[in-house]
This record gives structure tokens, C-alpha cells and sequence, in this order.
């Protein structure tokens, strides 16, 4: 059988999800790249991850993003090369145009796939539900396959292949270019929640809303935005807008500092996204310490303002 | 933390309210190896009190209730986390205003400030509520809100403090074995402690815990819903935690209580939802705590209107921020479970309902662990207080759903439940239902408490209905007359409720002796009435004790008090098996036949002696009446002539068929337990365990005391022989009303726990600050009177001394007719020993 | 401005999810409901749009008669009009409600096309990430996903998306469609009076046939637990130190 795995890129940058994908996919048959844009520059690299072909995929609508100009191509490509199958990282691009494709094929799409077995006929996946908290054993029936994989979950291996450089030229209707990226901007400047790449943000352990003042001394030092809990707000301490929560806002910072906060499931699916949790807390065993990557057993209002003497004393 | 105990010397079972109190009071009173355990993370490990919504109002009619939450509150207050706000109940009917002047009343009886207001008065203290659908309020200033957690941790560091405590949490209780019907390990996820007592308070876990041994802790996890509503500028201005008062709208059953700039909306309006304890999720199921479930928002939408139309203005536009269905234990009588498990030796519930309770039942709890019975009488709290039929998930079920909606409901005294009817009747129930009986319920007995059938007797004795429906309600003049008419010729009593326990066995004689304060070593065929006592000499219970062989008693106790009397019993049996108990209530069935006529009436039916001299008062013997074999003891508890008859449960139709088919001729009447649980027994002074006797009074105040003091021991007897030498600070008086009439030209009658005051209108305390009030009221038809029983101190108990009686916010004349036990009706006894 | 938001009523799960006994559901013996998130954010945005150009919101979705409950909370929060899709089982796949989904929709407008349809970008029990790109498709209609930003004059809507490299911009010229993602907005809470408003509300019914595409659940699996092993760095004041070590190991401070 012959896999297309779609190379995710902004404009000849490769995704590196995209690996993942090509490693996922090669129990699957023959793997060939699909590049849309010509940017051949990317055909090393994918033929290096397993690609015994890459198709790069051209036309003036192709040079920057468009999620219908993509996928018409790529359907096209799949014609052209007799593909059966399109496998895709499951990235913001991945899904989308897959989706795209699914829709102008009339074909299934199966999203965020962990595990693939292939068979003649339907193949067998294991998907991810609920971002990752419970997976789901799925069918798909379809004379041709659209599969995403879910980031991360497979390690991208190298695994050399001969990355024969095709090249396709396709038709595209004008229509396409209404959802071609048409503009980019600078992200807003100003540290955000959703923004900041450190969150200090506040519980009930804080105690009162004077006490903030310290964690807000530390935020700025650090480069950092205050987040709280829930208690918080709902005690007036701080306004609606800084609850980090499922009621509140959801962020991913590089590093989530919860003081005093115990990490009630409802806190911590708003802060799950954070690549590194240091938790200080009385309470050895709050969840928000047991499930933190770093712990400091004590009370915050004694902690934050000793920390900020050190970091003022460097 | 330190290494997992594996031996303890009493294990906690909880860190909520209740589980923390209790450690901190037994570690006061000297206890060591304390181990406490949750399954939860502290401070808050996921059950009730971790969203409770802390406020506490103090006023409860029940003197229980009161004397637990006043006690709490001032533990919290002692403790620096007891916020006084003051708090509103408001009313939107007359039935309510009448409520709240009821309310005046309770709380003028337990010392606690309270006044009315004008929807006026409302508005000038909280300006936001509509007081336009509004009668008035009544206003109670030590209204308060706690911190519980924070009072938990500070319980929690007092018991390390004194080194007797190591604390576990995220520590999960997997089983509790037993050995000789006594505890004697916990089995947790981290190990095993042998242990000599297992306090189990877990809030609505506790009967999934209590299984684990075998025992049962008869409560359910139920839905309580509220939601909390913000930002609320006129809040959020006051800058505080709580800047006015809390208010609940008591006729919808529903509370508004500022936190912060937000208002929490609760509501116990909504349909009763339960859910079982093995159903509750876990920590890591939770979204928000094993307590706080999703809120169902079809159930709450009706009280969003009734919200709205009290504070429309602020609460119209403010987003519903948290709405939960939390979860709180309800209990089959709403009132909390404490004691030693009847199953299980050692083995201690420590269930309360609300945070306002849970300090106070912790006390008790720790002092009766420590010394055999708490200061504060758990009558009412006391989980051997239910019968096994009681005990059962269903009645818990039906009856926690029958009063959940009267949370904030208008409770009758005498109302009476709707679920569960009929658990028992007695053999001749038809005979009775045919009579047209009113049946209260009597420890699962359906009970006759008066009969339609006497109806007729109304017109004949004149007695007159009561005017004001609440005076009326639960009551009917039938009664009246039926005293009237027993008085005249002769009444039957279905008694059939009597709790009747058999003790046998070599050791019989001494077992008695140990348990009662009276000689009950008399010869076969005696009766002796005779209270039990507290070791610190104050009522446990009242009962009569028959002779029936050398090594033979026999107990009949109140329907009310048998589970009570039957665990206090069985927890002093000897451990050498030389005295049985047996539970004969179901074989046995009563009736009580009175009246100057009982005896013509009853020898038309045996050829056995039943004259004075042949069967005197006091005793009792078997006989032969119409055939069957029948116990008769002379007694009376409602002052004519006449014996309780007892035979088989199965002899219970003849019998009863017997008396009344032979009574026509002299003219018997059925009566109903409205005679003898009150009016016959108030004009005659008789003591009702649960109202005039409590462990608060001795016999000696309640005017019991015997003459002589028997040689034998018995539990209580230092104290009893103390209090017999001691200064009387306060006796047990019959008092009489003057004059019925309210201002509004209304003649009301009291019911009960209204306060007796001097007539300034000042309450009366005793030395030891005990409060003089309404113990027991009730009609005296052939006195022509209504009388009321309250202790009162030396300075007023004094005959015809004039005191005042405050019902439902006013004030009525009373007069001391009697100080102590001399009955007021027939004082001599003539018309019994004749 | 007529806008429409589509939403999916899902259970809102605490960390630990349950699976029923037979495999093909989460157990919600003790879950409260919700719409998903991004959906969520969709729905202020939609109240948001009205408000600012005026119109009609309309919120639609596709279940059985409990989800009703989602529709109501959307009107509690502003919406003016619902629609429910009828679905009376739950194995619709996503082929199955976007084409059910753009059936109803243009039984909906009725020749008058929605200026602006809201999708949330993937659902949060599913997360197909394909129901309105399909539905667009069918509808003949533009649609950008992923979606985190929006601005409109009234004819063209500028929808931005952030990337590994910043925001990318789309302009689409409505009627078109978008697909949001959470952050978009801030969702507001009900008020008491709109949860009244919307327990009074009309939902409208709608009946679209169902055809299966070739996507089955055979079951759910409980995923791997994560164990995490806490690095405790210190106990008390004297660990601020290694707080500022941490902050330097992590490059937070240089």
C-alpha cells in the first residue's frame, strides 16, 4: 500500500511533528512525502524519516498557507500518485486539512491516532479522546484513509529511504485563496496569561489580598504574569480575569509556580498544559504537590518573600 | 510525618468538622495514641465541611439542638474564627410571622437574643430585600459564620501539641475488623492498627464505614443546592468577608449569605436527592470534591424566581459563578448520631449534620468516651435511640425525604411523619381503627390517640374546641372527654408500645440492684417504679421493674426510651453470661384498664381475687380473664383505680374484645394515649422520661427521691446520696394558667419548652443555671385547669407564687399550684388504692 | 449581523475519567454536563457580535432531548434563538453530523444565510476536529479553524490564529465560517435572570436523517496513568535558594 504522509511546514519550515508522523506511518506500506509549495528544500530531510518519494506539490496558490488550497492539492497528489492513504501529524494544519480532504473525498477521517494496524481491508486504530485522558479503540472503513497522529505520540527515528524528488504540478480554482493565510502579525506584546512563559499564581494559601503584593513583586522580577485560583476570586482577592481554572483561563506557561494552591482537579486541568510545575504548599501531600514536577514544603508568605530577597540579592 | 502507627489506642476515622473537634477534645481530656485518619488531603479533605457554608443560627426549638450549636459556637468563637453578623429570618405569611413569634419564644426560652421586625426595620439593615412581600423577620444578633477548616487545623495542632495525636491523611480505610463483638484493628491502605476504640466521624461516609464492622449509622448523603452569585457592587463595597446580615426566606425555604462580593444562594426547596455512600465519587473522580456534585439546574431554577423576588435588585444581573448539588448527612429525625454503636463494643459514631452542631457533638462524644456519660444529656442524639426497623436504608431514605423540605419548615411538636406508618400495630389494631382511632406513632407502634368514635362525648363533658388551629392542631376535645369519661366510669388502653425486656439468670438480683436506685429486691410479684441514673446521678431512665421469680425481672419501659434503656442495659450485663436479657416486646401485648368502675368492669371476666386487699397497689400477679392468661399489675399512670393487662400477642383480640363487650354495662370508653401521656398524667405530676426527667436532674429535683436509700450499689449512687444532702437549687413544680387570653382576645395553649418567667418578664435561672421552662403542658379536664410542669428554683417554687409564661412572643399569668411530686388531682391517691 | 454557534453537549469530567462497564461511554453517574470548551467561547463570542452590530444569535445543536440543557445555557447567556437536532442514538460520526448539521442549518436560515456560523474547533470528549470544516464544505462556505481571535466590519471578518511563529491572519468575506478556539473570548457566567429567561425559552426542533460514514468506536480504554515523581526541593524559608537555582535551570533567569 502507498501512504502519503502530508509535510507540515510554513512556508518551506518544517513542522517537526511532521517526523512523527512519517515514523508512525511506515508499518503502514510504502511512505511517500507530500510537500505542498515548492519548497524542495524539505526532501532531504523527510526522505531521511522514511519517504521514498517526495512529491512536491506546486502552483502559484501554493507559496503560503491556505487550508482549501492544501487540500485540493493534496487530493489531487493522492490521484496522481495512486496513494491510498494520507497520513498526517495532528497539528493545527494536519487536522485541517485532512479534514478538508475527508470532506472533498466524501471520506472518513480518523483524528489523532496513537496506534495504527493496517490491514487489506478496514484498518484498527487507537485514537486519544478528551486530550489525552482516555483512548478509544476506532474502525475506519474507506477506500481511501485519512489518518492523523497524535504529537508525541511516537518517537521520530530516522530511518533513510532513497527521497526521489517528484514533482507535481496541479490545478487549483481561484475560489481557494479566500483561506490563504492573507496577513501575519507580531504577537501582542505585554506579558499575558496565555502569554507569559512563567505564571505565579495564588490559592487559598496566600490568605488575603495584601499578600498577592509579594507574588506580583516576584511575577515582575521573574518576567512573569499572576494567575490564582478559583477561592481566590470567589473571595474578591483578585479580579475574575486572573483565575486560572476550568472556570477561568487555561495556560500553558514554561513554568507554572502554584503557592499555596491545593490543586482541586478543576485549577489543574486550567494549568496541565505547563511544561514545568512548581508547587509550594503546607501540605505535602495536596495533590498540587504530588502531582507537581518540583515541591517546596512551607508557607508561601514567608517562601515568596524570601525568594525575592535572593533574587534581589544576586 | 511520622512512620504508620500500628497500634493505637483509638483511631479517628474523618478530618471534617466533627473528626477534628473530637481529637482535640480527647487529647484535652487525657487521651494518648490518638490516631486520625482521612482519605482526603487536609485542611480540607472533600467531605461536607469543605463546602459548607458556615453560618450558624442559634435558635432551635429543640433544647438539644440549641444547648449543641450554643456550645459549638462558643468553641469556635473561644477560638478566634466565630464572625458575629446577625442574621434575618423573614416572613412572608402570617403561618410564618406566627413561626417567628414561636421562635421568640424558643429563643427567649435558651437565653438567646432575638427580635422582631417590621419590614422597615428589614430595609434599614439590609437595603437590597423587596420588603414589599414581606410581613416582617425576626432578627437574631449572635447569628455568626466560622471558619471550620481553619478550626479544624487549630483542633488538629492542639491534639499534637499535647503529643497525642499522630494525624494521617490521603489514608484510605479498607476495613474494620472486630473480635467478641469489639473492635479491634483498622485495615488502611497503608497498614493495619490494632487498636482499643474506633470513633467512626466521616459525615456522609459513615455507613459505608460503620458496615465495615458490622454496625449500622443510620444516615444518607443528600443534595443541598446553592449557588453563589457575584460581583455584587453593594457587597463588594462593604470591603468585608460578611457586612450584613444572613438572611433566610423561610418560606421558600432558602438562605442568601454574602461571602466577599458575592452572594451565596442556598435552597432546601428543591426535591430530596440522595445518594448512596458507596455511590459518592472519589477525590480523583471529582471535578470539585467528592461533595460538591453538578449542580442540577432543573432543581434550582424554581428558587431562582423566589430569589429574585426578594433581591431582585442586586441579584438580577449577578452571574452565577459555582452552583453545586453538595452533599450533607440527613438522618431519619434530623438529629445527629452519636454514641457507641449498638453492634459494635468500642466502636463510636460521631455524626452531626451541620457545621453549627459539630464542635458541641464532638464534646459530647470525647466526654462520654472518657467518662461513661457526657454533661450534656444526648437524649435525642444518641444513636441507640432508634429501633433496628429504624435503622434500615429505606426508612432512612423515606424519612430523611419527608423532612428535608421541612428544613426550613413549620414543625408541629406533636406533628407526626407521613412515611413509614404502620411498621407495627398492635393485635386488636383493627378493633381500634373500627373506633375510629387517631394513631400517633410510638416506637414504630401506631398508637391510639384518641378515638372518633368517642365524639359524642364532646357535648356530654362540654368541652370546649381551642380557637387559635395551632392551639388545635395535632390535638382534637375528644381527648378532653375522653378523661372526662374514663375518670367517670372506666377507660381501656391500647399499651400495647410498653417495651417490655426479660432478665433471668443467677445473677438477676444483683444486676438490678446495680442498674436502679430503688430496692427492686422484694418478693415475687412486687413492681417497683424506679429511675435509673448517670454515674454523676442524673436521669437515664424511668421505668417499672416486676418481680416475676427469685432469679426473674421483668422491665416495661416507654415506647420511646426502649433502644435507649435496651443498650444501656445490655452494655452493663455481666461479662460472666449470668444475667439474660430478652426483648419480649413483640409477644406481648397491653391494655390498661382505668377508672372507678375498672374493678366491676374486670370481675365480670376472672374469679381470681382482685380486691384491694387481694391484689394491692404495686403488685402484680397472674390471672384468669375471660379465659386467657393474663398479667395484671396494679398500677397507674393516670390516677383511677385499674391494672396494665398483658397476655400473648396472639390472646390480644379476645382480650380486648372481652373488656369492651363486658364494659358496655359499665360504660367503658377506648382511650387514647392523648389521656394517658398527658392529661391524665399531668393531673397527677407523673414524670415523663425525655421531658421532665433528663441526666441534667436528679431525682431528688424532679421530687423522686425515695425516703430511704437502699444499702445495695447501684450505678449513680454517690451522686444520688450527695444530691440528697446537697442545698435544692431547683424543683420540679405543677403550675396552672390564669388566663388564656392573648391580646388579640384569642385563648391559646401552651405546648411545651416555653419559658417560665418572673413577671417582670426576666427568665429564671437556678444556682447551677439551669432555666426554669415548660417541661411538659397540658389540659387538667377534671380540674377544670391547664397545667404546666417546669423545674423552678427555691425563691419561686413556693405555692401560689404568680409567674408568667411566655407563648408564641407573649406574656400569660401563671400560678404555682404544686412544688414537687403531690399531684394536684386527687393528692392522697384515694381513688387509686380503693 | 445573524451569527449561529454550534455546541455539543459532553460530560465535564473530574481528572480521573470512568468508563461503563460495556466499554462504549464515559460514566456520568456523578458528571455534570457541559458544552466544550472552545464552544463555550464560541457561544460569547456569538452574544459579543450581536451586541456590538446588532442582530440575532442562534445556538444549535445535535443530541438527544438532554441536551436541551446546553441550548438553555447558551440562551441564559444571551443567545436569542436554539435549535436542537434530534439525534436519538449516540453513534453519530462526524461525517454524519456535519452533513446532519448542514441539513438543519439551512433549514435554518431559510434562503437567509447566517452572516457568521461559530464552530468550536474540536470537540472535548471526541476532538474530531473535522465537524465544521465538513459542514462549511457542504454549505459551500469558507471556513478557517483553530480560530483565537476575530474582528469584523459587518462584511469581512478577520480571524487570526496563532502559530509557532506568531498570529497568521484570514479575511473572509461572510457568510463564512470559523472554527474558535478557547481564549477567544472570556465566557460569562449565566445571570439569574437569563437562566430564568432561557428555562422559558422555545427550542425548535429539528430532524435530519442519519448516514453513517466509516468511522466506528469499538471502545474506550482508560489511559495509561501518569505517575509523578515530585522533586521536593526543600522545606521552609531556606529553600528560596533553590528556588532561584531552579528558575536559573530552567532558564527562566539568566
Amino acid at each position: 500500500m502507498k501512504v502519503l504522509v502530508l509535510v507540515d511546514h510554513d512556508r518551506g519550515t518544517l513542522d517537526e511533528l511532521t517526523l512523527q508522523a512519517f515514523t508512525a506511518a511506515r508499518s503502514l506500506g510504502t511512505i511517500e512525502a507530500a510537500i505542498l509549495g515548492d519548497y524542495e528544500s524539505l526532501a532531504p530531510t523527510v526522505a531521511e524519516y522514511g519517504a521514498a518519494t517526495a512529491h512536491v506539490i506546486t502552483h502559484p496558490l501554493l507559496v503560503d498557507y491556505g487550508s482549501e488550497a492544501w487540500a485540493d492539492a493534496l487530493v489531487q497528489a493522492m490521484l496522481i500518485s495512486g496513494a491510498q492513504a494520507i497520513v498526517a501529524p495532528g497539528t493545527d494544519r494536519g487536522n485541517e486539512v485532512l479534514a478538508h480532504v475527508g470532506a472533498l473525498l466524501n471520506a472518513p477521517m480518523v483524528a489523532n491516532c496513537v496506534e495504527i494496524t493496517a490491514a487489506d481491508g478496514d484498518w484498527s486504530m487507537i485514537r486519544t479522546r478528551w486530550g489525552g485522558s482516555l483512548l478509544e479503540e476506532t474502525t475506519l472503513t474507506a477506500d481511501r484513509k485519512l489518518v492523523t497522529i497524535t504529537p508525541h505520540a511516537v518517537v521520530a527515528e530516522p530511518a533513510p529511504a532513497a527521497g526521489t524528488v517528484q514533482r507535481i504540478e496541479v490545478d487549483l480554482d481561484d475560489s481557494v485563496a479566500r483561506t490563504i493565510v492573507a496577513d501575519r502579525v507580531q504577537a501582542e506584546s505585554g506579558l499575558t496569561l496565555q502569554t507569559a512563559p512563567v505564571v505565579v499564581a495564588g490559592g487559598r494559601g496566600v490568605g488575603s489580598p495584601e499578600n498577592f503584593a509579594a507574588l506580583d513583586e516576584l511575577a515582575g522580577l521573574i518576567g512573569g504574569a499572576v494567575g490564582c485560583s478559583r477561592v481566590v476570586t470567589n473571595n474578591g482577592w483578585r479580579p475574575h480575569s486572573d483565575q486560572v481554572g476550568q472556570t477561568g483561563n487555561r495556560v500553558a506557561p514554561d513554568l507554572y509556580i502554584a503557592c499555596g494552591i491545593s490543586g482541586a482537579i478543576q485549577h489543574w486541568v486550567g494549568m496541565m498544559g505547563s511544561k514545568r510545575v512548581l508547587a509550594i504548599n503546607t501540605d505535602r501531600e495536596a495533590p498540587m504537590v504530588t502531582k507537581a514536577d518540583y515541591a517546596v514544603i512551607g508557607d508561601v508568605n514567608e517562601i515568596i518573600p524570601a525568594v525575592i530577597a535572593a533574587l534581589k540579592a544576586r | 510525618m511520622s512512620e504508620f502507627p500500628s497500634n493505637a489506642k483509638v483511631v479517628v476515622i474523618g478530618a471534617g468538622i466533627v473528626g477534628n473537634f473530637l481529637v482535640g477534645h480527647l487529647a484535652e481530656l487525657g487521651w494518648k495514641d490518638i490516631v486520625q485518619i482521612d482519605k482526603g488531603p487536609l485542611p480540607n479533605p472533600g467531605g461536607s465541611t469543605g463546602h459548607a457554608s458556615n453560618f450558624i443560627f442559634p435558635v432551635d426549638h429543640s433544647k438539644e439542638m440549641t444547648s449543641l450549636t450554643f456550645d459549638s459556637q462558643n468553641q469556635y468563637q473561644e477560638m478566634g474564627v466565630n464572625n458575629y453578623c446577625g442574621g434575618i429570618e423573614l416572613a412572608r405569611t402570617e403561618a410564618r410571622m406566627e413561626e417567628l413569634r414561636r421562635r421568640m419564644t424558643s429563643a427567649k426560652t435558651w437565653g438567646i437574643e432575638a427580635r422582631l421586625l417590621t419590614p422597615e426595620e428589614i430595609k434599614e439593615m439590609v437595603p437590597f430585600v423587596n420588603v414589599d412581600i414581606l410581613l416582617g423577620g425576626c432578627y437574631y444578633p449572635t447569628v455568626s459564620v466560622v471558619d471550620s477548616l481553619r478550626a479544624g487545623t487549630i483542633m488538629r495542632e492542639k491534639a499534637l501539641a499535647l503529643d497525642a495525636i499522630s494525624i494521617h491523611p490521603n489514608t484510605e480505610v479498607l476495613d474494620i475488623e472486630t473480635a467478641n463483638g469489639a473492635v479491634k484493628a483498622v485495615v488502611t491502605d497503608k497498614g493495619r492498627i490494632e487498636t482499643e476504640y474506633v470513633v467512626i466521624a466521616c459525615g456522609v461516609w459513615s455507613p459505608r464505614i460503620a458496615e465495615m464492622a458490622g454496625a449500622t449509622i443510620p444516615l444518607t448523603p443528600a443534595v443541598h443546592q446553592m449557588i453563589d452569585v457575584g460581583p455584587i457592587e453593594i457587597l463588594g463595597e462593604t470591603g468585608n468577608e460578611i457586612g450584613y446580615p444572613i438572611i433566610r426566606d423561610m418560606d421558600v425555604f432558602m438562605y442568601e449569605r454574602q461571602t466577599g462580593g458575592s452572594m451565596e444562594v442556598g435552597s432546601y426547596a428543591h426535591r430530596p436527592i440522595f445518594h448512596h455512600p458507596n455511590d459518592i465519587p472519589s477525590i480523583e473522580e471529582s471535578r470539585l470534591s467528592p461533595t460538591e456534585l453538578p449542580l442540577t439546574e432543573e432543581d434550582f431554577d424554581p428558587q431562582l424566581e423566589d430569589a429574585l423576588e426578594l433581591m431582585g435588585d442586586i441579584l438580577d444581573g449577578a452571574e452565577i459563578k459555582y452552583g453545586i448539588n453538595g452533599l450533607l448527612s440527613l438522618t431519619p429525625d434530623a438529629m445527629p448520631l452519636i454514641g457507641e454503636t449498638v453492634e459494635v463494643r468500642n466502636l463510636w459514631s460521631a455524626a452531626a449534620i451541620w457545621i453549627k452542631e459539630g464542635p458541641g457533638t464532638a464534646r459530647v462524644v470525647a466526654e462520654w468516651m472518657t467518662s461513661g456519660y457526657p454533661e450534656l444529656d444526648p437524649h435525642q442524639s444518641d444513636i441507640a435511640r432508634f429501633y433496628s426497623f429504624d435503622r434500615t436504608e429505606e426508612h432512612v431514605l423515606n424519612r430523611a425525604a419527608e423532612h428535608f423540605n421541612k428544613t426550613y419548615g413549620i414543625v408541629h411538636p406533636r406533628e407526626q411523619w407521613e412515611t413509614d406508618r404502620n411498621q407495627r400495630v398492635a393485635p386488636f389494631h383493627d378493633r381500634t381503627q373500627a373506633l375510629g382511632a387517631v394513631y400517633f406513632q410510638a416506637g414504630g407502634w401506631e398508637r391510639p390517640h384518641w378515638y372518633e368514635s368517642n365524639a359524642h362525648l364532646v357535648e356530654k363533658y362540654a368541652v370546649a374546641n381551642r380557637e387559635h388551629e395551632w392551639d388545635a392542631r395535632w390535638w382534637s376535645p375528644i381527648q378532653n372527654a375522653e378523661h372526662l369519661a374514663m375518670r367517670e366510669n372506666v377507660g381501656m388502653v391500647d399499651l400495647t408500645a410498653f417495651v417490655i425486656f426479660d432478665f433471668e439468670g443467677p445473677g438477676v438480683v444483683d444486676y438490678m440492684q446495680k442498674m436502679t436506685v430503688n430496692q427492686v429486691d422484694k418478693p415475687v410479684g412486687s413492681a417497683i417504679y424506679t429511675p435509673l441514673l448517670t454515674e454523676k446521678g442524673g436521669f437515664k431512665a424511668d421505668l417499672t421493674v416486676m418481680r416475676l421469680g427469685d432469679d426473674y425481672f421483668r422491665v416495661a419501659t416507654g415506647a420511646f426510651d426502649g433502644p435507649r434503656d435496651e443498650s444501656w442495659f445490655r452494655k452493663h450485663l455481666p461479662g460472666d453470661g449470668s444475667v439474660t436479657l430478652t426483648d419480649r416486646t413483640e409477644d406481648i401485648c397491653t391494655i390498661g384498664v382505668w377508672g372507678p368502675r375498672a374493678r366491676d368492669l374486670v370481675s365480670t371476666l376472672t374469679s381470681d381475687d382482685i380486691s384491694h386487699e387481694g391484689f394491692p397497689y404495686g403488685t402484680t400477679k397472674v390471672a384468669t380473664i375471660a379465659g386467657l392468661s393474663a398479667r395484671m399489675f396494679r398500677i397507674s399512670y393516670v390516677g383511677d383505680l385499674g391494672w396494665e393487662i398483658y397476655v400473648d400477642m396472639a390472646d390480644g383480640p379476645a382480650l380486648w374484645d372481652a373488656l369492651y363487650d363486658a364494659g358496655q354495662e359499665f360504660g367503658v370508653v377506648p382511650v387514647g394515649a392523648g389521656v394517658y401521656g398527658t392529661t391524665g398524667r399531668i393531673e397527677k405530676g407523673y414524670r415523663l422520661m425525655g421531658a421532665e426527667l433528663e441526666s441534667d436532674f436528679t431525682p431528688v429535683e424532679a421530687g423522686l427521691a425515695r425516703p430511704k436509700v437502699k444499702s445495695a450499689d447501684f450505678i449513680g449512687k454517690a451522686a444520688y446520696l450527695a444530691a440528697r444532702e446537697a442545698p435544692v437549687t431547683t424543683t420540679l413544680c405543677t403550675l396552672s394558667v390564669d388566663d388564656h387570653t392573648s391580646a388579640s382576645g384569642v385563648k391559646r395553649y401552651m405546648t411545651g419548652t416555653e419559658p417560665i418567667l418572673t413577671l417582670d418578664g426576666e427568665r429564671i435561672l437556678d444556682a447551677h443555671g439551669r432555666v426554669s421552662y415548660v417541661t411538659t403542658a397540658g389540659a387538667a379536664p377534671s380540674l377544670g385547669k391547664y397545667l404546666l410542669l417546669s423545674y423552678l428554683p427555691p425563691e419561686h417554687a413556693v405555692e401560689g407564687t404568680k409567674l408568667k409564661v411566655m407563648y408564641m412572643n407573649e406574656l400569660f399569668p401563671v400560678t404555682v399550684e404544686r412544688v414537687g411530686s403531690q399531684p394536684l388531682f386527687d393528692p392522697d391517691d384515694a381513688r387509686i388504692k380503693q | 449581523m445573524k451569527v449561529l454557534v454550534l455546541v455539543k453537549r459532553v460530560p465535564a469530567p473530574g481528572a480521573k475519567i470512568n468508563i461503563t462497564p460495556d466499554e462504549q461511554a464515559v460514566d456520568t453517574k456523578n458528571l455534570g454536563f457541559a458544552m466544550s470548551p472552545h464552544e463555550e467561547c464560541g457561544v460569547e463570542l456569538a452574544v459579543q457580535l450581536v451586541e456590538a452590530h446588532g442582530g440575532e444569535s442562534t445556538v444549535m445543536t445535535l443530541g438527544g432531548q438532554e441536551a436541551e440543557e446546553q441550548l438553555r445555557y447558551a440562551v441564559s447567556l444571551g443567545v436569542d434563538n436554539a435549535v436542537l437536532v434530534q439525534a436519538d442514538t449516540d453513534d453519530w460520526d462526524p461525517m454524519a453530523t456535519a452533513a446532519a448539521l448542514a441539513g438543519a442549518i439551512t433549514e435554518a436560515e431559510a434562503g437567509e444565510p447566517f452572516d457568521l456560523i461559530i464552530f468550536g474547533n474540536e470537540s472535548a470528549d471526541s476532538g474530531g476536529y473535522q465537524v465544521g470544516i465538513r459542514a462549511a464544505h457542504a454549505l459551500g462556505r469558507p471556513i478557517v479553524s483553530g480560530i483565537k481571535a476575530i474582528e469584523t466590519d459587518g462584511d469581512q471578518i478577520r480571524a487570526r490564529r496563532q502559530t509557532v511563529a506568531g498570529l497568521e491572519e484570514y479575511r473572509l468575506t461572510m457568510p463564512a465560517i470559523v472554527a474558535v478556539k478557547e481564549g477567544i473570548t472570556l465566557p460569562r457566567y449565566p445571570t439569574m435572570k437569563g437562566r430564568l429567561n432561557a428555562r422559558k425559552a422555545d427550542v425548535k426542533a429539528s430532524s435530519q436523517p442519519h448516514t453513517p460514514g466509516g468511522q466506528k468506536k469499538i471502545r474506550l480504554i482508560p489511559a495509561p496513568e501518569t505517575v509523578s515523581n515530585t522533586v521536593v526541593l526543600g522545606e521552609g524559608v531556606e529553600s528560596a535558594g533553590k528556588i532561584v537555582d531552579l528558575l536559573v535551570e530552567l532558564g527562566v533567569l539568566t
